[in-house]
């Protein structure tokens, strides 16, 4: 920066006592700050930043309904989105047809003809059941290997093995066990959903850093305080890593299970409009889905997450 | 029978088997401390030091060797031998307050709830980190840490104080800070203190004794220098004094002529 002229200061007459010496101009002229730069409305910053973050996949999804009713014309095996729209439209627009809500408790109607949301909730329900079970189950089981050496010699192997097993290859083997359709789905989810429950819980508790572990040797915990004070906080992270692979299977493995068992639930959905012909109903049923595994993800995370910060 | 020293190690030997059979890290180590006496540990990168207060933290067994304490044989790890890690190792899903709160409820029994929380508000005040009390470790700066590390170590009220480079990872200034707390904590609570540290001042500073480790494998001690330094110290007052002078050049002789630092030797 430049230096600023020197400021003349006038030594005052000593007669004149009482005049007021101006306030140097070149001081004045110092004290004008270049203008700020117009900050911007926050309301507009707010915008922007929701612009940035919606637009992409607003195009995205712009350019892939473009592309699906350019590639299937309106004689394609496959239908456009015109035609889905055109054949579906009830289908999308009444998803909870037969539902009567009681509060926040849905009571669906007896019988085929319900809403695809309906189908949805019946899937859910299941889904709910067997994953609460295989997640206590598996974090327990995963708390045992990951602590017991002898306990992971024993079971890993197995667990190994067992894990690789598609869930529909245990279907029969359900079946066979519970005799019914209901509990077997149940038992499949289940089924599928405790390995990456298992596997991850364990990791976590192995991987408990050497200072937690020195910590509490030192402080001389007792067992049940190792594990509520350090095992269980320490491997929250890991925890939820295998609860949130663990949802997503299992909502793979119930439209596969409804698929093959027929009855309600968005499995049965989907094999109903395919064994009708209705290709634009299985459509919606796959956004559905979609839409569905997403929420389901995103809702673990988001326990997880607050779960470690508390 | 001879009377032993408030901390007595007596022919500690310490091996860890490896896959090339065992590594011999310290070899019939013999050190009496006395109560209330403030001990430096020096030596070079690798030469066992953490291997030893490691052991009188039952943190590991020696192979060979006795270690007493107050005339009780240490065998596992205890309260009554707080740790203060050279990475801090607070908890971090728990407060600043929590962490001291969680060793001072396994030390403090009998105490009301009431009586706890005093005290550990007590201990963070004497570390200047009441400030804090509620922020998570990740929230607060690597010095900031190490104090409330001191202040969890001092709530636990042990009977010796074990200290392994608690400030090696910290800035000239922070350390400087930390080293005051120290010795304001030293001179209001005679501790028997067993710290570590790399650096010559620091254990000149806040020693009454520096205790100077050959080089390993196989380490022993090489050289045991007492600090005639008065209490309570203050740096400024100290630095200069013959003694300060005298006993700094002792362990720098040590560390630098007669056990040089092995990788340089190479
Ligand atoms: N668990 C272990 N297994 C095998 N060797 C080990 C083990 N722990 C330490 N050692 C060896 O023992 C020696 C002493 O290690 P120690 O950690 O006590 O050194 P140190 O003096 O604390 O070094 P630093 O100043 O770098 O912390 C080293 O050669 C190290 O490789
Ligand atoms: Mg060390």
């Amino acid at each position: 920066m430049a230096s600023l002229p020197e400021t003349q200061i006038t030594p005052a007459p000593v007669a004149a006592a009482a005049v007021i010496l101006p306030y140097p101009e070149t001081a004045i002229a110092r004290r004008f700050f270049p203008p700020m730069p117009q900050a911007t409305h926050p309301l507009l910053v707010k915008l922007q930043g929701f612009a940035s973050t919606v637009l992409p996949t607003a195009f995205m999804l712009a350019f892939l309904l473009a592309f699906w009713s350019l590639a299937c014309g309106p004689d394609s095996a496959l239908p456009g989105p015109a035609k889905v729209w055109e054949e579906s439209h009830e289908v999308i627009l009444h998803p909870f047809k037969g539902v009567e809500f009681h509060g926040l408790v849905p009571d669906i109607q007896d019988g085929g003809d319900v809403g695809i949301g309906a189908h949805i909730m019946k899937s859910l329900a299941r889904v709910l059941k067997g994953y609460a079970l295989s997640a206590v189950i598996g974090v327990a089981l995963g708390m045992l290997v990951g602590t017991n050496k002898y306990a992971f010699r024993a079971l890993d192997p197995l667990f190994q093995v067992l894990r690789t097993v598609p869930p529909l290859a245990w279907l029969p083997i359900s079946l066979a066990i519970f005799q019914q359709a209901g509990p077997s789905a149940i038992f499949l989810i289940f089924i599928t959903a405790i390995w990456p429950i298992i596997m991850n819980t364990a990791v976590g508790v192995q991987n408990i850093p050497v200072q937690y572990r020195n910590v509490a040797k030192v402080l001389a915990l007792n067992p049940a305080e190792y594990f509520l004070r350090i095992v269980l906080p320490a491997c929250v992270p890991h925890m939820f890593t295998g609860l949130r692979i663990g949802v997503g299977m299992s909502w793979l493995a119930i439209v596969a299970a409804e698929m093959v068992q027929g009855g309600t639930g968005i499995g049965f959905f989907i094999w109903d409009s395919y064994n009708s012909s209705l290709l634009s109903d299985t459509i919606v049923a796959l956004v559905w889905i979609g839409m569905v595994g997403f929420a389901l993800d995103r809702i673990v995370g988001l326990i997880g997450r607050l779960i470690a910060r508390s | 029978m001879k009377q032993r020293s408030y901390l007595a190690l007596e022919g500690v030997t310490v091996e860890f088997p490896t896959k090339a059979g065992k590594f011999c890290a310290l070899d019939h180590i013999d050190l009496n401390i006395e109560k209330g006496q403030f001990v430096a540990l020096i030596g070079h990168s690798g030469c066992g030091k953490s291997t030893l207060l490691n052991a009188v933290a039952g943190l590991n067994k020696p192979t060979k060797g006795v270690i007493f304490l107050d005339g009780e044989v240490v065998d596992r790890p205890g309260p009554d031998r707080a740790v203060v890690f050279q990475d801090h190792s607070l908890l971090p899903w728990l407060t600043v307050e929590e962490n001291v709160a969680l060793a001072v409820s396994k030390t403090a029994q009998g105490k009301s709830k009431a009586e706890q929380k005093d005290w550990v508000m007590h201990n963070l005040e004497l570390v200047q980190m009441t400030h804090a009390a509620t922020k998570r470790p990740a929230e607060i700066s690597g010095g900031m840490k190490q104090r409330v590390g001191i202040a969890r170590a001092i709530a636990m009220q042990p009977r010796v104080l074990l200290m392994d480079e608690p400030f090696g990872a910290l800035d000239a200034l922070t350390r400087a800070a930390l080293q005051d707390v120290v010795m304001e904590l030293q001179a209001r609570l005679n501790n028997t203190v067993m710290m570590i540290t790399h650096d010559v001042d620091e254990a000149v500073l806040l020693a009454d004794r520096v205790v100077m480790m050959t080089n390993g494998p196989a380490a022993r001690i090489g050289e045991d220098l007492m600090v005639d330094l008065p209490r309570p110290r203050q740096r400024l007052s100290v630095i200069d004094l013959p003694a300060y002078g005298a006993a700094r050049s002792g362990v720098i002789h040590f560390l630098h002529e007669r056990y040089r630092n092995p990788a340089q030797a190479a």
